[in-house]
């Protein structure tokens, strides 16, 4: 009996914390890379329409976004349907074909992502594919929420 | 004497605290990111038509789908409930030329949306999403049929999710507005 615990004793019971740094500062890495911190300033309100069949876009960097929605004015009022890409609002809808096709040079894989509030009506959005296509961005998606049923 | 107490000085900096700055930035980050990923309806665009002329399909080939500015929706010309797309869509293109009126085969199957300027956004989405749903059913049957798992198992790169994939395109066009 006396020769285990003599054995026991003898073991240190310290955890050595020395490399604990080291991981915290991986992980702290890893999540600064991570983390986007620029969100755009929404000029719009977009409330998203829900779907079923969705798919997932894994590859943020691909993806662009455009906002179709009704401007926001001062005291929570709501305007006429405007478009906003990344922080302006556009006034020509001709306008967007020259920003897509320089943000397709960037990105030749480049989704363009369509945030359109539910109750818009389908003609402005005709519109920016329109553009869409003129400037050569044919993926595109329809930002949606899943539908829980 | 200033000698003598710069060597009492530690070279060293005390790191005790060093993890716990750390810390306090790992939290920071942990709270601020976001890792919510996009979802939505994926499409490809039609390019702007040239000059050459698209090649001919055949009538029964084409299922038109027209949502009017009344939100109503109408395929080939004839007034159909949203929830009953889905079924319309499946027999269209999984008709393997059994009915003269439907698509001869599911490669030859184009579906083309045409929309009015003042369709409402939200019924729009509800029907392409019953598109969608009706692919994925078609796409799922056969996954079931052919190797004995759902389509959302296969892994992406593999050869028989393209198998799946080429044997149900996704024919879906928008029409040319007016």
């Amino acid at each position: 009996m006396s020769k285990f615990k003599k054995k026991s004793a003898k073991t240190n019971q310290a955890i050595p914390t020395s490399a604990m740094p080291d991981i915290v500062f991986m992980l702290l890495i890893f999540f600064m890379v991570t983390t986007v911190l620029r969100e755009v300033e929404l000029q719009v309100q977009v409330q998203y329409s829900r779907a079923e069949n969705i798919e997932k876009i894994e590859q943020k960097r691909l993806v662009s976004y455009v906002y179709i929605g009704p401007e926001k004015l001062a005291n929570s009022r709501v305007g006429d349907t405007r478009v906003q890409i990344d922080d302006a609002l556009i006034d020509d809808i001709g306008a967007i074909r020259n920003i897509m096709y320089d943000k397709l040079l960037e990105e030749p894989r480049l989704i363009v992502s369509l945030r359109v509030d539910q109750e818009s009506e389908f003609g402005i959005v005709t519109d920016v594919q329109q553009e869409l296509r003129h400037a050569g961005t044919l993926r595109i998606n329809y930002s949606t929420l899943f539908e829980t049923l | 004497m200033l000698k003598k107490k710069r060597n009492r000085e530690t070279p060293e900096i005390n790191g005790s605290s060093l993890a716990d700055i750390a810390f306090l930035l790992l939290i920071f980050f942990l709270v601020v990111t976001t890792i919510d990923v996009d979802t939505g309806i994926g499409l490809v665009l039609p390019p702007i038509p040239d000059d050459i002329e698209p090649p001919p399909i055949r009538e029964r080939n084409i299922l038109n789908i027209l949502v009017d500015a009344q939100g109503r929706v109408l395929m080939d010309g004839e007034l159909t409930a949203v929830v009953q797309v889905k079924d319309k869509i499946v027999r269209f293109v999984n008709n393997n030329g059994a009915d003269p009126e439907l698509s001869d085969s599911p490669d030859d199957a184009i579906v083309s949306i045409k929309t009015d300027r003042r369709t409402p956004y939200n019924i729009y989405i509800d029907m392409l999403d019953e598109v969608m749903g009706a692919y994925a059913e078609l796409r799922n049957n056969e996954s079931m049929a052919r190797f004995g798992v759902s389509f959302d198992a296969l892994n992406e790169e593999s050869e028989q999710y393209e198998e799946i994939k080429n044997a149900f395109p996704k024919r879906i066009s928008i029409a040319e507005p007016d």
